[in-house]
């Protein structure tokens, strides 16, 4: 049982529908729109929280009152209207579909590009499915493994019931409830999301991924994600799908807090797909997220992400380096296409000695889109020896989008040494007649050109993960040049 | 094999091929020498398909067919090579990825599988090895800071590895030390064979004692003014071109 790896898993998944009942199941309607204090309330009862819950839930929620939604942010759009939101409805368990005809041609050639399965492509698109009764027994292998080696991987909501002493010791500690708008608002009323717990000393066997838990349709909106590894354990993570989500919820606030006890390690890795809108920049999903992680002594954060979805993205994946010889990497491309807008970035807070950071950032701009780097590195009055390295580069593809940098340096001890290289270019006629000559279409030479590109941060992808987003890159820039 | 005709093309609005006549069979060698500025590297791109370069009239045939309305892929697809004066820079693409990419696009567009990862290898091992390149070199990125020499060297290894019908090879000899130039000549001379043809462009004498044309042009302001056997080249080596200009009466 010990040699279970993610592909056997994977395997198995191929036969059987992947419903790991991580999900209390809530039968419900739909909540009034609006927010108030008994909305609030009511979502937390309606999870059945301990007390303490939520009262942390109405703290927050005092707070983001009191708060202005943001905009420093390079990116323009139409503010939500939040008593205009519903904030707690039922996960989607009702099919949308009868089969696949019903669906969105143009949606099930990309799953198709994509190499999913029929049944995968079913459920995604929401098509009813056959449901094979001992699907249970995926689910249980699945957490057997995990639960032999002390691991907890559920449901915040589920964790908030069976492990109430570490949900309350660290949610919020990274992430405090005002830390901004958009946190304090998924503070209030976040819907589910993930828990994670590695006991001391011991590796992960395999890659935690939230692709399995697929409640996520329900519960995307406002996300919550708390991943523990304590003192010398390691986890990988990987968080999202690089199959197109549609989703009817224009606004993402979701909120990951990660914290990495001494000689701990966790490696976490996103690709994200949102609805981006249409090529004329209707619809699409807008999507702001606070991710933070904490490092203490000798512990190690790398974040790791490719963007293409969403019609607006606000994501600054960050590493507090509070342990002494703690690491924190940003590895991230980001590609925006058509009106896409992205400001992303990250945050190196060094405050231990002999801190090491290293950001590598690639943005991608095609189409009449708008594609932002914002990063900041401090280096406290405190912190002896801090090490930044920080590359970001930009490939425009066309006249009509734009790329832009904005790197922040507050270094307040005169040992910090920090670097910061930056470069634009350009995917050139001479690239392309070059791959054309050579047999390559335009297409399929941006493809390559745009991976090449990207080479330094796929390669931090787990394998599986890189082909699939190294496929997603291509779809996403199809028809952006020619 | 290739056949041009009266062919006029400019780019910007700018004349640049005025009416140019060819004809090359296969199994030929033609050399194609002229003063810097004459249209040399034009009429690769034009032959080869760059689509900046606009044909005003005039056709080129490959086996008979008018190959005028075909992307430059698909010219590359029916055997068109060209290995270029200036390689482009890919970053981050090896050199292995990118044949494997452009040999199983090939194959795709005539309705072939791809090519099993066995056979790939077992090809890049001969083709590098001929041509004398160190299998490290394939595993950098494309032309990125490769020096004069590796690059040309590398287009000889791309034409080695796409087996093309026609090669034209511009300039490939700049860049090249004499050592070098004999590894690549050599490796260009075992590629040929009764069934495809190699136009050579060059400015020296040099690589046409290695490839021995079967005749040699004389391109000047965007046409051929003179055609000959491979004296003629000895003979501009010699004296320059100016006496060719008298002799045209420009
Ligand atoms: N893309 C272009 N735009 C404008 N002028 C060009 C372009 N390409 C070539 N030319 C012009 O066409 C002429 C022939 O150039 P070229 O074919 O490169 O000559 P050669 O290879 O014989 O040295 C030159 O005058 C050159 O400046
Ligand atoms: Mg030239």
């Amino acid at each position: 049982m010990s040699k279970y790896t993610e592909d056997d898993l994977r395997e198995e998944l191929k036969t059987k529908e992947y419903e790991y009942g991580f999900y209390t199941d809530i039968e419900s309607e739909t909540f009034p729109v609006g927010l108030n204090e008994d909305i609030v309330r009511a979502i937390s009862k309606k999870k059945e929280e301990p007390e303490w819950m939520t009262e942390w839930r109405l703290e927050a929620f005092r707070s983001w009152q009191e708060m202005i939604e943001p905009e420093w942010a390079n990116v323009h759009y139409e503010k939500p209207d939040f008593q205009a939101i519903s904030y707690y409805s039922a996960p989607n368990s009702k099919p949308k579909y009868d089969s696949l005809d019903e669906v969105d041609p143009e949606l099930l050639a990309t799953f198709e590009k994509l190499g999913i399965s029929l049944d995968e492509q079913k459920k995604l698109a929401g098509v009813a499915m056959d449901v094979v009764v001992d699907s249970v027994s995926v689910a249980t292998t699945f957490k057997k493994t995990l639960a032999e080696k002390g691991i907890i991987f559920c449901s915040i909501s589920e964790a908030i019931q069976e492990h109430p002493e570490l949900v309350k010791k660290y949610i919020g500690t990274v992430v405090p409830q005002k830390d901004n708008f958009y946190a304090a608002l998924n503070s209030a009323v976040f819907s589910d999301g993930s828990f994670c717990y590695i006991p001391k000393g011991v590796r992960c066997p395999m890659e935690l991924s939230t692709y399995f838990r697929i409640n996520q349709a329900g519960t995307g909106q406002f996300e919550r994600t708390l991943v523990i590894a304590d003192e010398g354990s390691y986890v990988s993570y990987l968080e999202g799908c690089t199959a197109p989500s549609r989703d009817e919820n224009q606004l993402h606030a979701a909120v990951v807090e990660l914290i990495a006890l001494d000689d701990a390690e966790i490696k976490y890795s996103t690709v994200q797909n949102w609805f981006p809108g249409d090529a004329d920049g209707k619809g699409g999903v807008f999507n702001f997220v606070t991710k933070r992680g904490l490092c203490e002594k000798n512990a190690k954060i790398s974040w790791t992400q490719v963007e293409t979805g969403s019609a607006v993205t606000w994501k600054y994946p960050s590493c507090v380096l509070k342990g002494d010889n703690s690491v924190g990497e940003f590895y991230s491309i980001a590609v925006t296409n058509n009106y896409q807008q992205a400001d992303t970035g990250t945050k190196m807070v060094h405050l231990g000695n002999n801190t090491k950071s290293t950001i590598i950032s690639k943005g991608i701009s095609a189409g009449k889109s708008q594609n932002s780097y914002r990063g900041l590195v401090q280096v406290s009055s405190r912190a002896e020896n801090a090490r930044n390295f920080s590359q970001c580069d930009s490939l425009l593809m066309g006249n009509l989008c734009g790329a832009h940098t904005f790197p922040y340096i507050e270094a307040n001890n005169k040992t910090a040494k920090i670097e910061h290289e930056a470069t634009t270019s350009k995917i050139g006629e001479d690239q392309i007649f070059y791959c054309n000559q050579r047999g390559i279409d335009t297409e399929k030479a941006i493809a390559l050109i745009v991976n090449g590109f990207s080479k330094e941060v796929l390669n931090k992808l787990p394998m599986e993960f890189a082909v699939e987003a190294q496929k997603l890159l291509e779809i996403s820039l199809e028809g952006s040049v020619g | 094999m290739l056949k041009i005709n009266d062919l006029h093309a400019s780019v910007e609005d700018k004349a640049i091929l005025r009416g140019i006549n060819l004809h090359v069979k296969p199994g030929e060698v033609h050399a194609i020498m002229g003063p810097n500025g004459s249209g040399k590297s034009t009429l690769a791109s034009v032959v080869a398909g760059k689509e900046e370069y606009e044909v005003q009239s005039g056709e080129i045939l490959l086996d008979g067919e008018n190959i005028d309305e075909l992307s430059a892929e698909e010219r590359a697809h029916k055997g068109v090579f060209l290995s270029f004066q200036y390689p482009v820079e890919i970053p981050g693409v090896s050199v292995t990825n990118f044949m494997k990419t452009a040999i199983n696009e090939t194959r795709k567009a005539q309705g072939l599988k791809e090519m099993p990862a066995n056979e790939m290898l077992k090809m890049i091992r001969q083709k590098s090895e001929l041509l004398e390149i160190d299998r490290k070199f394939l595993s950098r990125s494309l032309n990125e800071g490769f020096s004069g020499g590796e690059k040309k060297r590398n287009e000889i290894f791309q034409m080695a590895m796409l087996e093309p019908k026609l090669a034209i090879l511009d300039e490939t000899d700049s860049g090249l030390d004499i050592d070098a130039l004999r590894i690549v000549a050599n490796g260009v001379n075992k590629l040929k064979s009764e069934d495809n043809a190699v136009i050579v462009i060059t400015h020296y004498q040099r690589l046409l004692d290695y490839i021995v044309p079967d005749f040699v042009h004389v391109l000047y302001e965007g046409r051929i003014v003179k055609s000959g056997t491979k004296e003629l080249a000895h003979e501009l080596e010699a004296k320059g071109y100016d006496w060719i200009k008298e002799e045209v009466g420009v």
